[in-house]
């Protein structure tokens, strides 16, 4: 199979790969570029453990190829603590118990990295609703919610839901 | 700080959040091959050919082997709960000459690159003549091959006399009840790498978990390998819940490859693999009946199942059977029980434990029973339980049967106080009268609450080492292993206790045959009662060490002195002496670089805890979907050695049973093909599906076992959420249509709801 140069940028940093067209850009950045923080759960697009966030969007690595994201700005879990300072969010999942095994972590990171980004604020339904994309085994979501749920509310972009 | 007791953070998680953890996939060694299983695409049959050399003819392939390449290794063999009776049934590396599963291994790639692997994998050609399939542990007994039957054994527990009960009963209570197939599945598939060295000899796999001492024995026996010529290693461990770590083909084959290639060995599963060659689990079918009296006191109980054990029987053997009659009676009296449990042999995936394995299954049997005797004689449900809970006088209670290979012997439980802690807890009857208004206001909702009792720390032993250093710091080694649970704090929380330090002075070692000698691994939430035990043990001779040298020190006496926040001094004000500087005085007369002490905790009995679910459920009545509007756990543990790490398993555990209940099922057609091969088909909780789980942890019983008084917590938030959940379902629907089965799947319930 023949491989194509390509030059990808990812957290602010430069890799320049050879890399197959068909391989998927979670496998070139674990692979080529030596990020094994992005883990794959499925391979198929449902467990989002994957998830990496592409020109600002939240993507699934595995249903993307390497070659796709030249140009792009990638940014992955590695990319997250500020040297040795936690990101708000990661500090979040730390003190509230939102990770077990750590498996699904890194792509709830990344997913819940995007939302807080956003300039919408952000209230219960649609933090379920964004995060119902991921899939985790060990905690029961309950504390990843409240993990970003907490972050938000530190970052001023939470509200109240609106009483049913 | 960060004793015992305290809710403090993980010390596992900072790797975890930077993604700089060490998965199995992120282990990588130079000159690596790349294993691919090639499987069997049918259910049963015969192996006519394998052609392989299209295959082999892909650049980058090194190496394709078949069973006939494997043919002088023994089967893989039992780990624990083995039966004679059993080792017929025992699953080859690679098949040979017949398949008895779709996803069997039936040949192996080994390529420069995975994906290339992976193309030679599906150009590999299994020609297979089929033969007869059994799909339901429940059809005719079969032939397994020429000399054995698909029905092994029958595993029997009785005690009392069940006729006399029988004769003497005023109601007569029976069910049917089918408990589905699903299973662990981890987020991380599983993943193995191999090293071996021809200079030293060493062969070194990568990617263990679990078992790593058992599996390290087992894997050199198999491979006629002397067992210091192998060690096993555990990195970060995406999630067990009892299938995990368990010794699997991929296992011994990369071993074996990677000394036969002279190259290191990788494999990593794919998800479809995974779904249809990690264990499976569950897939039960009870008929239990019960003697009542007039007030509804169950005076014997009889319970025959037929337990799904796949295609071939795999490292737990007989636990499931035997863990699904032993602790079937749960937290009631039942003076007569006989269960019998009939192991069939399927074409379907081989069957293993899963979180709560048998109590999942027997709290569902048993608690539909103790709902269909109250609707038989029109009692309260809760009524009911309580006239047959063991009272806390009665403890501890002997069962006169068995468990795991240890006699059945709660240790310490008082039932009756956590159910009306638990009612108070849950405003229990406020509860029931807003929703029966709701219900008659047209509205499809109910409560149901289960009990279950759960098994925690399994013996028979525990090894640990402690390492003392210079500056106060600790390494603790143990032979168990993390799968991701919070091992390492909880044991540094209580290694910090003993010594009077804080938890992240404290740095545990787990999951390295090279580090300790033996050890017996992380299930049956053995952990912390185990462990726990050897960490007290040991810690009391580095503190007696300790103490002495500050009595010479201080010219206190020695009982008068303790070891507190890092320093050794009097329990009253009065000079003390600072760890380090009196670690520093012990290592000067031993000229050793660390203070070591070392402790086995052994324990003949297991430590019984216990707890109560309760769900309440919405149903839609038009589609037949459940929606779960609250869950609640009450559990005792004796004694949480941290609150919140407890919690956190608790509510996770809840979710697998929520799955187990609603929506996880393996489907096969009828002529043996797996339907639930993703995630698409194999639906799995997310946050949407997830309510709050409230939970209500008490520690009025702690263990008899041990000194600490733990109790374990990993599996008690899973155990009764089938049977709370179809209870709750059985109350939205006005108690019209029984739930006998699980997962309540939309399209079973709508059915039932017209069919009614």
């Amino acid at each position: 199979m023949t491989t194509q140069r390509i030059t990808l940028t990812v957290n602010g940093m430069t890799h320049a790969i050879e890399v197959e067209p068909r391989r998927t850009l979670a496998d070139t950045l674990r692979d080529q570029c030596g990020l094994t923080g992005t883990h794959l759960g499925c391979e198929h697009g449902v467990c989002g453990a994957c998830t990496v966030i592409v020109d600002n969007q939240p993507v699934r690595s595995c249903l993307m190829f390497g070659i796709q994201a030249e140009g792009r700005s990638i940014r992955t879990v590695e990319g997250l603590a500020d040297g040795a300072t936690l990101s708000p969010l990661q500090q979040s999942f730390w003190d509230h118990h939102g990770l077990q095994c750590g498996f699904c972590t890194p792509g709830f990171l990344m997913l819940a990295t995007w939302l807080l980004e956003r300039e919408t604020p952000i209230d219960e339904a649609e933090l379920r609703h964004v995060l119902s994309s991921n899939l985790c085994r060990c905690t029961g979501y309950q504390n990843i919610l409240k993990a970003v749920r907490e972050a938000a509310k530190g970052l001023g972009k939470w509200v109240e839901s609106a009483p049913a | 700080m960060g004793g015992i007791g305290a809710s403090v953070r993980r010390l596992e998680d900072p790797p975890l959040l930077r993604g700089t953890g060490c998965f199995a996939a992120d282990v990588n060694l130079p000159g690596q091959l790349h294993m691919r299983v090639v499987r069997a695409g049918l259910a049963h049959g015969r192996i006519l050919s394998i052609d392989t050399l299209a295959a082999a003819a892909i650049p980058g392939v090194v190496a394709i082997w078949t069973g006939a390449d494997v043919a002088s290794l023994p089967p893989i063999g039992f780990r624990q709960m083995g039966l004679t009776a059993l080792e017929p049934y025992r699953q080859p590396i690679l098949a040979q000459g017949v398949v008895r599963y779709v996803g069997e291994p039936v040949a192996l790639v080994f390529a420069e690159d995975p994906y290339v692997a992976e193309d030679a994998e599906e150009l590999v050609l299994v020609d297979i003549e089929e033969l007869p399939v059994i799909i339901r542990a429940t059809d005719p007994i079969g032939d397994f091959d020429a000399a054995h039957g698909t029905e092994p054994t029958i595993i029997r527990k009785e005690y009392g006399d069940v006729g006399a009960a029988f004769a003497a009963a005023t109601h007569v209570v029976e069910l049917d009840l089918i408990v589905g197939r699903h299973t662990g599945v981890p987020l991380e598939t599983r993943g193995a790498l191999a090293e071996f060295d021809d200079a030293t000899g060493m062969l070194r796999m990568h990617g263990a978990s679990k078992v790593p001492h058992a599996n390290r024995l087992a894997i050199a026996r198999m491979l006629d390998l002397p067992s210091e010529r192998l060690h096993l290693h555990e990195g970060h461990v995406g999630g067990g819940f009892g299938i995990r770590g368990e010794l699997y083909p991929e296992d011994v084959l990369v071993c074996l490859a990677a000394m036969r290639l002279g190259r290191p060995i990788k494999w990593i599963e794919d998800r479809r693999e995974h779904l249809m060659a990690a264990n499976h689990s569950r897939d039960q079918r009870h008929h239990i009946r019960a003697a009542v009296d007039a007030k509804g006191f169950v005076l014997g109980v009889e319970d025959t199942f037929f337990v799904d054990q796949g295609a071939y029987v795999r490292t737990h053997a007989s636990t499931v059977p035997d863990l699904a009659a032993g602790m079937l009676p749960g937290p009631y009296v039942f003076p007569a029980y006989a269960a019998a449990a009939h192991v069939r042999l399927t074409n379907k995936t081989p069957a293993g434990t899963y979180r709560a394995p048998g109590r999942f299954e027997g709290s569902f049997v048993r608690e539909r029973l103790m709902d269909a005797i109250a609707d038989r004689l029109g009692m309260d449900p809760v009524a009911v339980r309580r006239i047959n809970l063991i009272p806390s006088s009665a403890m501890p209670f002997d069962r006169g049967i068995d468990a795991l290979g240890t006699p059945l012997v709660y240790d310490s439980a008082d039932y009756a106080l956590l159910l009306d802690k638990f009612l108070r807890h849950l405003g229990y009857d406020a509860l029931q009268a807003r929703l029966a208004a709701r219900r008659a206001a047209g509205e499809h909702v109910g409560a149901g609450l289960a009990f279950f009792v759960e098994k925690s720390g399994l013996g028979p032993f525990d090894d640990v080492r402690l390492e003392l250093y210079e500056d106060g710091r600790v390494e603790l080694i143990t032979g168990v292993a993390s799968v991701g649970q919070g091992v390492d704090t909880s044991l540094a929380q209580i290694t910090a206790d003993q010594l009077g330090l804080s938890y992240e002075q404290v740095t545990v070692t787990h999951g390295q045959t090279d580090r300790i000698a033996r050890g017996m691994g992380a299930f049956a939430t053995r952990v912390t009662v185990m462990t726990g035990g050897a960490i007290v043990l040991a810690a009391a001779k580095l503190r007696q060490r300790l103490l002495a040298k500050a009595a010479e020190l201080l010219q206190q006496p020695m009982d008068s002195l303790q070891l507190r926040d890092g320093v050794a001094g009097p329990t009253t004000p009065g000079p003390a002496i600072a760890l380090p500087a009196l670690i520093t005085a012990c290592l000067a007369e031993d000229g050793t670089d660390r203070l070591t002490a070392e402790a086995t905790f052994e324990s003949g009995h297991m430590t019984y805890p216990y707890g109560i679910h309760l769900a309440v459920a919405r149903v839609d009545a038009e589609t037949g979907g459940v929606s779960l509007e609250r869950f609640a756990v009450a559990y005792d543990i004796g004694r949480a050695v941290n609150p919140l790490l407890v919690e956190g398993q608790i509510q996770g555990g809840a979710a697998q049973g929520i799955g187990g209940a609603l929506l996880e099922e393996f489907n096969y057609t009828d002529d043996g093909q797996p339907l639930s091969t993703s995630f698409a088909d194999y639906l799995m909780p997310s946050c949407a599906e997830m309510p709050p789980v409230d939970i209500l942890l008490t520690e009025d019983a702690p263990s008899r076992i041990g000194t600490l008084g733990v109790k374990g917590a990993g599996e008690g938030g899973t155990t009764a959420a089938g049977a709370a959940i179809a209870a709750a379902v059985d109350a939205a629907l006005g108690r019209r249509v029984p739930i006998t089965q699980l997962p309540i799947t939309p399209a079973r319930l709508r059915a039932a709801i017209a069919g009614r």
